[in-house]
């Protein structure tokens, strides 16, 4: 079957960010994404999870995004504005998707 | 002092703060007891949507005075000048940066929702009657610490674009507010008759899932200090035992200045003392992400917030009243 390159960018990033990431990705034309919840982890500042918490601020969400090649630079640049001062971790992968018109 | 040991021993032994213990133990303990997110938010809910209701009951039975926007204008000048002094504990207290001290005084400028809420578990249960819009003047209490810490920030010569719109947006607007707020007219627009309607449901089995929310209170505050207890130093540690204390004169002087009932001047004391966890943390995160979430969180869910329950609610109420004498 006929297959295409593409990017997947997955970035995590604290809860409280998420809509003005997904903003930045909108005005940059990166129309599609998918918002994963993140039950818990480790970092810096010790393990965390999710259970019984009812704020927003220790939580993390991971937003993933896969398009074609020549939209990376434009991405990153929009998701690097959220997320430069702020918890998280962004990760590029080479991908293959089966519909390129729909990316 | 008789009174307040009394009130005291009364308060550390109802089912309220023993389940709070029970959480706190278990997670510390590293037992694999847990609530749902899902489950403590719609414990949450309830309790916001209970406590707001009732208090616009109460609104509706007794009128408004001219002391409401009198204590709202107090709630928002406490809220507003609790950081500064915290901002000033900390840096005589604690070797914190200044970023994280403004972080911290942010959260006990603002307030503990869950801890106002025991608070009016514990009036009710020792029959002691409050106005009903401290639930307003909690809400108002919620924001202006937040504007204090960016000030505090500015002058220290920062002057990066800490809030906009989107921000604002969410702390005015944030879910636990609006809730408050809304249940609060609600309330106050159906009177008697509305809670006579849903009494069943909002009034009943209201202290058992309080019980419940602060045992999920109690495992957080666990695996919080679990997992960063390094943060308090004993500086860190002193201030978050102290600064309730300093905060609940300051609601205490307020409360007797606008001649509030003793059940007011409680809860008075109860806002001015707690810090946030919900709200703030939040809205540092946005507008002070250089600063350390482990200190604020820690500080305000793991040391302050067991210090108000157990210890500080009574002796607020047992002032209080003693002040106002009833």
């Amino acid at each position: 079957m006929q297959t295409h390159q593409a990017k997947r960018v997955e970035i995590t990033i604290e809860a409280i960010m998420q809509s003005r990431l997904t903003e930045a990705l909108m005005k940059a034309e990166v129309t599609g994404f998918t918002v994963l919840p993140v039950l818990g982890g480790s970092g810096r500042s010790g393990a965390w999870t999710r259970a019984g918490e009812i704020g927003r601020a220790s939580g993390m969400v991971q937003v993933i995004c896969i398009i074609r090649p020549e939209k990376l630079d434009k991405l990153l640049e929009a998701a690097f504005g959220v997320v430069e001062r702020h918890i998280g971790v962004v990760t590029i992968v080479d991908c293959e998707v089966l519909r390129a018109e729909r990316f | 002092m008789e009174q307040i040991l009394s009130l005291a021993a009364t308060n550390l032994l109802s089912p309220i703060i023993l389940s709070f213990a029970l959480g706190l133990a278990a997670a510390l303990a590293r037992s694999d007891l847990s609530v749902p997110e899902a489950a403590a938010k719609a414990l949450s809910i309830y309790l916001l949507f209970a406590i707001g209701f009732k208090g616009g009951v109460s609104v509706s039975a007794h009128g408004i005075d001219a002391k409401l926007g009198l204590t709202l204008i107090a709630g928002v000048i406490l809220s507003a000048v609790l950081p500064l002094i915290a901002f000033v504990l900390l840096k005589v207290m604690t070797r914190l940066s200044r970023l994280d001290a403004a972080a911290v005084a942010a959260h006990y400028g603002s307030i503990s929702i869950v801890t106002f809420v025991a608070a009016t578990s514990v009036l009710e249960s020792s029959g002691i009657t409050s106005e009903g819009y401290m639930v307003a003047v909690a809400a108002a209490m919620e924001a202006p610490a937040i504007l204090s810490a960016l000030w505090l920030i500015s002058r220290g010569g920062d002057n990066g674009q800490r809030m906009d719109s989107t921000l604002w947006r969410e702390i005015l607007l944030n879910g636990s507010i609006v809730l408050l707020v809304g249940a609060f007219f609600i309330g106050w627009a159906t009177g008697e008759e509305g809670l006579a309607e849903i009494s069943s449901f909002i009034v009943a089995p209201f202290k058992g899932v309080l019980c419940l929310f602060l045992l999920d209170m109690g495992l957080v505050a666990g695996r919080g200090l679990r997992e960063r207890s390094d943060v308090l130093r004993p500086g860190v540690l002193a201030f978050g035992l102290l600064m309730p204390v300093i905060g609940s004169l300051c609601g205490l002087g307020a409360g007797l200045l606008l001649g509030l009932s003793g059940g007011g001047v409680a809860l008075m004391m109860v806002l001015s003392a707690s810090a946030s966890y919900i709200a703030v943390p939040a809205a540092m995160r946005v507008a002070l992400p250089e600063a350390n979430p482990s200190i604020y969180l820690t500080l305000s869910l793991g040391v302050t917030f067991p210090f108000n329950l157990t210890l500080g609610i009574p002796l607020y109420v047992a002032v209080a009243t003693a002040m106002t004498g009833g």
